[in-house]
């Protein structure tokens, strides 16, 4: 076997490529968006109208030619189209029907109070997986299958119940937490166990896969021929490389995570990103909807790029 | 079963240093209950190797590893006597065992690729072992990790102890993995067959380097399935079956003049230069059934070959946007009811050679021709209708069958309709084939995964016979074998190839295989050819340096009993 | 004679053969499995009463012996709305699963065994959809359609096909891949009798398996839609509904939400535990 060209400066053509899908990715959603907002049936300009007033009822041409104009929707759908994504380049998400304010400055408002719950989740998800995966991972039959079992049960639970429940038991039960508010990073660890748990269970079962599959590996019973105990075994070979599984769907565990704040954020009535998308489907006020749908899918893209860029520390074989 | 030669040992814990470095008593393994290792005996003298040779199923590793302490999750083990240097490891717990590992007995497991942590510099791997049994203080650590790699005769060790395996080559690999097996300087060295996953220039070398540690006081013990290996090294060779020691001697004795009929078989079914043209199974010949009128009348009768290729090249992309030439000029030709053996190590190309052949693969260059007529380079279904002529074996049969399906399945879907055109003629085709393979038409209602291992190849040679081919392309076809299995399936091969003029393409690391078999040898290296022609004229003087390293270490190898043989 | 018992590692050769005797967890999904089937098909077998028989001298009853899941702010009983509700609650289930997983087939098929230009569309389609998170594509589906019963099961089952989609696609790759198609080309087997023999039943027969642990991902997707008050609207006794009804109490009558909620999850860790066991069942060997 020849190399035939040399494996350096390679990187950028990587990396360009990396880049390529995640555009495509945007653009893929911020179509599906824009699709969602031509196909909602009825006539748009009365449904914004309608929305603003709070009033249902017929609207003469009159009354919908400023809307029309204001949102291009007399247009053609080419047209519309194309200033949507020139809009989304410059940033603009659009307008929204009910608040009449730009979908950025709304969700902005929103973005501080989810970001931190999200970012919470992921790392308390994490924490717990990797501690409950090294417990009981590989250790007989017994153990591992109630490890397993209690993986599959986390990952099944349904987040608004999860979240009633605890807020039963450690808030009303047991007065350890704040019912409702609450200030600081007390008020957010509820929530955050919420999605955490569920999370934790689903990565849990892949990690648990790949360590019980690594544990089998010959350089792990190499590690144990030379002496080493057996946390340290865990801890220093089986660890790294069944972490690799889980990591690659940190990117979708942070759409997830954004989603399911939905939830979180209307059972602790915490304010948020998921509050306002609620409302807003409620209201089918779509241009906050597919706002929050692009900027999501942006967070996917961005962290799955970061998790490129990190992936080669966990494992050298892969090239950055 | 015979008995150790040391009996009349005192308990081991009496006599903490004097005495054989290994002492093992009446050893018994179980696993829930189901015995597989039944009351072993032996004894390691200090400074000597002994061997341990056996299949896969003989309780060979389960053995070994009872040493220290790991024979495996739910291993129940016990033994009237179980001393590591004078000391009883008998109810051992893991604290107690962790310092027998590495540090009473340094433990060598084969496939040094995958026996060390591929995301590790292979110095860390080497300083665990290192900082667990606190060998040096931290500050030393490193320099000391260069002297073991130094002592393991690894060049450049400031450069390689910052790589990991996958940079490294596989005999490097070896020796760091070795290295790390002496970090805490064990006076015995268990080495669970050393040599396998390497290629047999590099097979010398780490046979060497073992010697070397042997000479400096060390006692080896040797788990093999080869007996060529065991050879090199051995003073005293275990030989096992079935969980139970068959023949125990000196290894001049046991490997010479055996008396066991179990070992005597073992020794036969080595494939070398040779044995051409002998039978290495005591299995009689497979009784061929006449043959239903085959249905090409013997092509290249004439002389002109059945399977030929000029100047085949072949690019793969690699990830990082280069390419890799995994097959770089290489051409052959191939002659109807003759063996054409290529040989090289992974990583030769050799493999990609034979896809080429058989047209799963296109070449970026260079052609392939089959009874004369293009076969590569054409659109897939002009090749449909002639690929009957040419058929594969590949070394793991099982991946190459449907999982759902059981043999009689898989055999059916082989058998052309249009030669065998009723459901009748096809089954009767079927077991046909499965006689002419040697085996049990009971075999035909049971998937391949129930079956052994030998017996998926028969059912992978009766599915290439199926099309009634004039080329099979046996691709490391009886690689993944044990060496007895690997005989009888070697035998079959020779006889079909009789029975009915088959041309084989065979592709083999394994030298021996090659020359037992083949009636002209190319040597691949690189994806290029370095050397090719009959094999007798081919390792007598070779003209290319690789292939000189090659035969000379067989040489250093074969120092097979010459023993005497059954022909056909 | 000492004996020592070590743990680690053993060649697969010595390791036990997997038990044959059911296993309590297969034992207890079985019987799960037939109590939420009965409730489905004739709840009136486990709760004769009438589950919207209002008897307003028994409101906000905790659970007791009476009213084993206690009664609503009207005094209906939940236990017998929660059995009664089971049918639409599986129902809704079962379709958006079918939804899925018909959705993820077309995908895949059309991304791995389509002509070159449709299937690297389909492909790219299939990483779009991916990123976007079930809640939000259900909730996108939602906000167009308006809240009800019908959009609910199109929403969850769409919501959920990217990432069958991506399975299916990676075990048609993985079929199409596999060393037997190889062998198949090499006998000289035509295409699609190749596709039709092998890839697609080895790709397709798990599906079996992950409808079952599809049914347990949709309803609780449809439950949290209708717990937010965007899917089947009470008064109707469809868990996710009984959901939403019980949330305005959630503070004085905290079983108005945990026990459909119960009810949810043993149904999900049902479907899953059973199709975790037709997994294993259908994989060949072992």
């Amino acid at each position: 076997m020849t190399r035939i060209s040399p494996d350096q400066s390679r990187w950028w053509r990587r990396w360009a490529g990396r880049a390529g899908s995640a555009v495509v990715v945007v653009w893929g959603a911020a179509t599906v968006a824009f699709l969602a907002q031509l196909a909602q049936p009825g006539d748009r300009a009365t449904a914004v109208l309608n929305l603003r007033t709070g009033q249902t009822q017929e609207r003469s041409p009159d009354e919908l030619a400023p809307i029309n104009a204001e949102y291009g929707f007399d247009r053609s759908a080419p047209a519309q189209y194309l200033e949507y994504l020139t809009g989304l380049l410059r940033g603009d998400l659009g307008t929204s029907y009910q608040q009449h304010r730009p979908v950025w400055d709304v969700v902005s408002e929103q973005l501080p109070g989810t970001l931190a719950l999200t970012g919470t989740t992921l790392m308390l998800a994490w924490v717990l997986m990797l501690a409950w995966v090294l417990l009981t991972a590989g250790r007989g039959r017994r153990i591992g299958g109630w490890g397993a079992a209690v993986d599959s049960v986390l990952a099944s639970l349904p987040q608004y119940w999860l979240g009633v429940v605890l807020l039963l038991v450690f808030a009303f039960g047991l007065g350890w937490f704040p019912v409702v508010g609450g200030t600081g990073p007390v008020r957010i660890v509820l929530p955050a166990l919420t999605l955490a748990l569920p999370l934790a269970g689903f990565l849990a079962q892949s990690t648990r896969t790949e360590f019980e599959r690594v544990l089998e590996q010959p350089f792990v019973l190499s590690a144990r021929l030379r002496g080493s105990g057996d946390l340290a075994v865990r801890l220093r070979h089986v660890l790294r490389h069944a972490a690799l599984a889980p990591l690659t769907l940190t990117g979708w565990a942070l759409g997830a995570t954004i989603s399911g704040a939905v939830i979180v954020e209307t059972v602790f009535a915490r304010r948020g990103i998921g509050r306002t998308l609620v409302t807003a489907v409620e209201s089918q006020d779509l241009p906050i909807v597919t706002g929050i749908v692009v900027l999501t899918a942006v967070a996917y893209v961005v962290i799955n790029l970061v998790l490129d860029a990190l992936y080669p520390l966990l494992d050298p074989r892969v090239t950055p | 079963m015979s008995s150790a030669t040391v009996t009349t040992h005192p308990t081991a814990a009496d006599a903490p240093v004097a005495g054989p470095a290994v002492v093992v008593e009446n050893l018994r393994v179980a696993f829930a209950g189901r015995e597989v290792v039944h009351g072993i005996s032996f004894a390691a003298e200090r400074g000597s190797c002994l061997a341990i040779v056996g299949e896969s199923g003989s309780g060979k590793s389960v053995s070994a590893r009872s040493l220290v302490g790991l024979a495996g999750p739910g291993a129940e083990v016990r033994a009237d006597t179980l001393a590591v240097g004078g000391l009883d490891v008998r109810g051992f717990g893991e604290r107690s065992w962790r310092r027998v590992r590495g540090d009473r007995i340094g433990f060598v497991l084969q496939d040094a690729l995958v026996s060390l942590d591929p995301v590790r510099p292979v110095g860390r791997e080497i300083a665990e072992a290192l900082r667990v049994h606190g060998v040096v203080p931290r500050s030393g650590r490193r320099e000391k990790v260069l002297e073991l790699l130094r002592d393991a005769a690894v060049p450049e060790p400031e450069l390689r102890a910052a790589q990991r395996p996958g940079e490294l080559s596989g005999g490097l690999c070896q020796r760091a993995l070795i290295a790390s097996a002496l970090a805490a300087d064990p006076d015995v060295i268990v080495a669970d067959e050393p040599t396998t996953a390497l290629d047999v220039t590099v097979q010398a070398q780490v046979l060497e380097l073992l010697a070397d540690l042997k000479r400096a006081g060390r006692t080896i013990v040797l788990i093999s399935h080869d007996l060529s290996v065991v050879a090199h090294l051995a003073d005293h060779v275990l030989v096992m079956a079935g969980g139970r020691v068959v023949e125990e001697g000196p290894a001049g004795q046991v490997l010479g003049a055996p008396r066991e009929p179990y070992t005597r078989a073992l020794l036969q079914a080595v494939p070398g230069a040779g044995t051409r043209g002998q039978r290495l199974s005591p299995a009689p010949q497979v009784p061929l059934p006449p043959s239903p009128g085959r249905r090409r009348s013997a092509p290249g009768a004439d002389g002109s070959p059945v399977l030929a290729a000029h100047g085949l090249v072949k690019d793969f992309p690699l990830p990082d946007g280069g390419r890799l030439r995994a097959v770089d000029d290489v051409g052959f030709s191939l002659r109807a009811g003759s063996t054409l053996g290529v040989v090289g190590e992974s990583g030769s190309g050799k493999s990609t050679t034979a896809r080429l052949a058989l047209a799963l693969e296109s070449a970026d260059r260079g052609s392939v021709e089959l009874h004369g007529a293009a076969w590569s380079g054409l659109a897939e279904k002009h090749r449909r209708g002639r690929r009957g002529a040419i058929s594969v074996v590949s070394q793991d049969p099982l991946s190459s069958f449907d999982p759902r399906w059981s043999v009689e399945q898989v055999l059916l879907d082989a058998v052309p309709g249009a030669d065998h055109p009723t459901a009748a003629a096809r089954r009767a085709r079927v077991a046909d084939l499965v006689a002419r393979v040697g085996l049990d038409p009971a075999v035909l209602g049971r998937r391949p995964l129930t079956l052994s291992g030998g017996q998926r190849q028969r059912v992978a040679i009766a599915r290439a016979l199926a099309p009634d081919p004039d080329v099979v392309v046996l691709d490391e076809a009886v690689s993944a074998l044990d060496v007895s299995v690997q005989a009888q399936i070697l035998d079959l091969l020779v006889d079909l190839q009789q029975a009915f003029g088959l041309a084989y393409l065979f592709i083999s690391h394994d030298l021996g295989v090659i020359s037992h078999l083949s009636d002209h040898v190319l040597v691949m290296k690189d994806g290029r050819v370095v050397e090719e022609g009959h094999p007798e004229q081919l390792f007598t003087p070779p003209a290319d340096p690789y292939t000189r390293r090659l035969v000379a270490s067989l040489r250093r190898l074969e120092t097979r009993p010459a023993l005497e043989r059954t022909t056909p | 004679m000492t004996t020592t018992t070590t743990r680690p590692e053993a060649p697969a050769a010595a390791r036990p053969a997997r038990a044959a005797r059911p296993r309590p967890g297969v034992l207890f999904t079985g019987l799960a499995a037939v109590v939420l089937g009965v409730a489905a098909a004739a709840p009136w077998l486990l709760a004769p009463a009438d589950p919207d028989a209002i008897d307003l001298a028994a409101t906000l009853q905790p659970p007791s012996p009476t009213h084993w899941f206690g009664t609503d702010e009207i005094g209906r009983d939940l236990y017998t709305r929660v059995v009664h509700g089971a049918g639409q609650s599986l129902t809704i289930g079962v379709g958006a699963a079918a939804v899925a997983l018909l959705l993820a087939v077309l995908l895949a098929l059309a991304a791995t065994l389509a002509p070159g230009p449709v299937a690297t569309a389909t492909d790219r389609v299939i990483d779009v959809l991916f990123a976007f998170p079930t809640l939000l594509l259900a909730l996108l589906l939602v906000s167009v359609l308006g809240p009800a019963p019908q959009t609910l099961v199109v929403a969850v089952g769409v919501g959920v096909a990217p990432g069958y989609a991506r399975m299916v696609r990676a075990q048609l790759l993985g079929a199409r891949r596999s060393p037997y198609v190889e062998a198949a080309t090499a006998l000289g087997h035509r295409r699609t009798r190749i596709v039709a023999r092998h890839v697609l039943p080895n790709a397709l027969r798990p599906l079996v398996a992950v409808f079952a642990l599809s049914v347990g991902q949709c309803v609780v997707w449809a439950s949290s839609l209708s717990f937010l008050g965007l899917g089947v609207a009470p008064p109707a006794s469809e868990w996710g509904a009984l959901l939403e009804a019980g949330r305005a109490y959630v503070t004085v009558a905290g079983w108005l939400v945990v026990l459909p909620g119960l009810a949810i999850v043993a149904l999900a860790v049902t479907a899953t535990a059973l199709g975790r066991a037709l997994q294993s069942h259908l994989e060949p060997g072992e």
